[in-house]
């Protein structure tokens, strides 16, 4: 398998690779799937009636990864993918999505991809998912990534999410339904620039007892960019919930934050944060007095904060 | 050598008058010397620390710093000429963690080990901070302590302590103390300056500057002030430290 410059460009961005990865991985790109490893523990296979791939994960498997990148370097393509995530009784695993579109024409380019997860009792997923556009081009980059994951008893997500730079228009959709004993933890990034548009929603609903949520999105809009965070957590049973909304707003951005929490049980507890503001004037001086300019303050400052 | 000539500063009162808080303060400090400002809150001691680093910037006067005018410098040139300054509420950053801040304050790609010898000075265990956020999950106390970490690794020739004992307990005061008596062993051409209200810093100065309403109300050597200022109440206010209240 042979990548050009842009394909791995976009592919170290996207997933931090270098090449081909280890372990199991599909690699698409423009529309095709370029490559592809099953491996043991892990069968990645063709959906048949959309397009898309269904990914298994045998019971039990530890320490594996799968890597699932999506590049995208002709400008005026639009697809919509369907990846579905069976992980087995017990398995703890590492999932890498993410996609990177580079569009240089101008044709709008844009990328769904819906993402299910199906965490079986005591699965362990750590999924992290990149979106970075790229290229000059009056056509737009889109992404706009449904995810949705069902956990059952005991099992564990962790999602980090990360968009910094490059994406026109995204609006991310992320729904979540856990069982008792269930734990899900989304680490959102997220900078928009120029005249970009990024809405962020999720739905969490706790179901059984003892489940948590802990869902903290840090964002930065600058230029006239806008975002939406819009989280809504539900908890139906004794279970924890907490969200949080922290924004930087620089030039002439603006964010909405709307949080969301339903308590449809007495002994369910929810928690919700939300702070948009400029960067305090107190630190751009705190790092003047070391040495930095205000603009190398404001750089190392936002870079800390998306961290 | 620093040098303040004639330098006053006022904002604008409730009233809608000026409200003068410097007035007139003329000043030389000598380098090799370390020189603590003392005198009654609100006296305007930190904003004349403010005014060295240039977070404040005088009504009128003029500053020289080796014989330069830096009255209408930036703090960052302020910075990059040797001035640190050392906040008395230390600023939180989300994110950015400890190292990195100290790797800010060194202007090099500090070695964690080097990074981690900073922090032992000032009696923290390093292992357990360096990757620390520097968030509310600190206390004030390890904050204060990080913050002035800061200022040994960047090591310059005029380094100012905004009442550094403020928030710090017992402990970790005797810390500071050798912490400040190392820095003046080291101090060659450098100096130091300590806004203070404690008797023990005060008595590691070569200099005492007594501010008092906006004025220098008395300047001398350790021997010539200090005695007179144990014997007065009203001028050391050994709870201010402990209130956490920001000096003007």
């Amino acid at each position: 398998m042979k990548f050009d410059e842009i394909q791995l460009r976009l592919l170290e961005e996207v997933a931090d690779l270098h090449g081909v990865p280890e372990g199991a991985y599909n690699i698409r790109s423009d529309s095709e799937a370029v490559g592809r490893r099953s491996t043991e523990h892990i069968v990645i296979t063709s959906k048949k009636d959309v397009s898309g791939i269904d990914i298994e994960i045998m019971p039990g498997t530890k320490n594996e990864s799968v890597h699932i990148p999506v590049v995208m370097t002709k400008s005026g393509l639009k697809e919509t993918v369907y990846n579905d995530f069976y992980v087995g009784e017990g398995a703890d695993v590492l999932i890498v999505a993410g996609c990177g579109i580079d569009n240089c024409g101008t044709g709008d380019s844009e990328h769904d991809g819906v993402h299910r997860f199906f965490l079986k009792k005591g699965a362990k997923v750590r999924y992290v998912e990149k979106h970075y556009g790229s290229g000059t081009g009056k056509g737009k980059r889109i992404l706009n990534p449904v995810t949705e994951a069902y956990l059952e008893e005991g099992a564990e997500m962790t999602m980090e999410m990360v968009q910094i730079k490059g994406v026109d228009d995204t609006e991310r959709t992320t729904v979540a339904k856990l069982a008792a004993g269930a734990k899900l933890v989304v680490r959102e990034r997220l900078m928009t620039h120029d005249d970009q548009r990024a809405l962020s929603r999720y739905d969490v609903i706790l179901d059984g007892e003892g489940a948590s949520a802990d869902v903290v999105s840090r964002s930065v809009a600058r230029g006239t960019s806008f975002q939406k965070f819009d989280a809504k957590i539900t908890g139906n049973a004794p279970s924890y919930g907490h969200t949080e909304c922290d924004s930087i707003i620089m030039d002439q951005g603006k964010i909405l934050a709307v949080p969301g929490l339903q308590a449809n049980h007495i002994d369910a507890s929810l928690l919700h944060e939300a702070a948009i503001g400029k960067i305090a004037g107190d630190q751009l001086i705190k790092l003047m007095t070391l040495g930095l300019t205000e603009q190398e303050a404001e750089e190392q400052i936002i870079n800390g904060f998306l961290r | 050598m620093l040098e303040l000539k004639n330098v006053c500063f006022s904002v604008p009162g409730e009233d809608g008058k000026k409200k003068e808080i410097i007035r007139d303060i003329s000043l030389t400090l000598e380098d090799g010397k370390l020189a603590v400002i003392t005198g009654p809150n609100g006296g305007g001691k930190s904003t004349l620390a403010r005014l060295i680093m240039g977070i404040e910037k005088p009504t009128s006067g003029k500053i020289f710093y080796n014989g330069e005018d830096i009255t209408d410098l930036s703090v960052t040139d302020r910075a990059k000429k040797g001035v640190s300054f050392a906040f008395q509420q230390p600023v939180k950053f989300k994110g950015l963690k400890v190292l990195d801040l100290l790797r800010i304050a060194s202007g090099k790609r500090l070695a964690v080990g080097d990074a981690c010898r900073y922090l032992s000075a000032v009696g923290l265990c390093a292992r357990d901070y360096i990757d620390r956020e520097l968030n509310a999950s600190l206390s004030g106390g390890e904050l204060k302590r990080i913050e002035i970490a800061q200022i040994l690794s960047r090591a310059t020739k005029l380094s100012i302590f905004d009442e550094p004992e403020a928030g710090i307990d017992l402990w970790s005061f005797n810390n500071l103390i050798k912490v400040f008596e190392d820095m003046r062993r080291d101090i060659e051409d450098g100096s130091i300056i300590i806004i203070s209200h404690q008797e023990r810093i005060l008595n590691v100065a070569d200099e005492i500057i007594v501010i008092s309403g906006g004025k220098v109300e008395r300047k001398g050597s350790k021997e010539e002030i200090l005695p007179s200022l144990l014997g007065s109440a009203s001028v050391l206010n050994f709870c201010t430290g402990a209130s956490g209240k920001e000096d003007v």
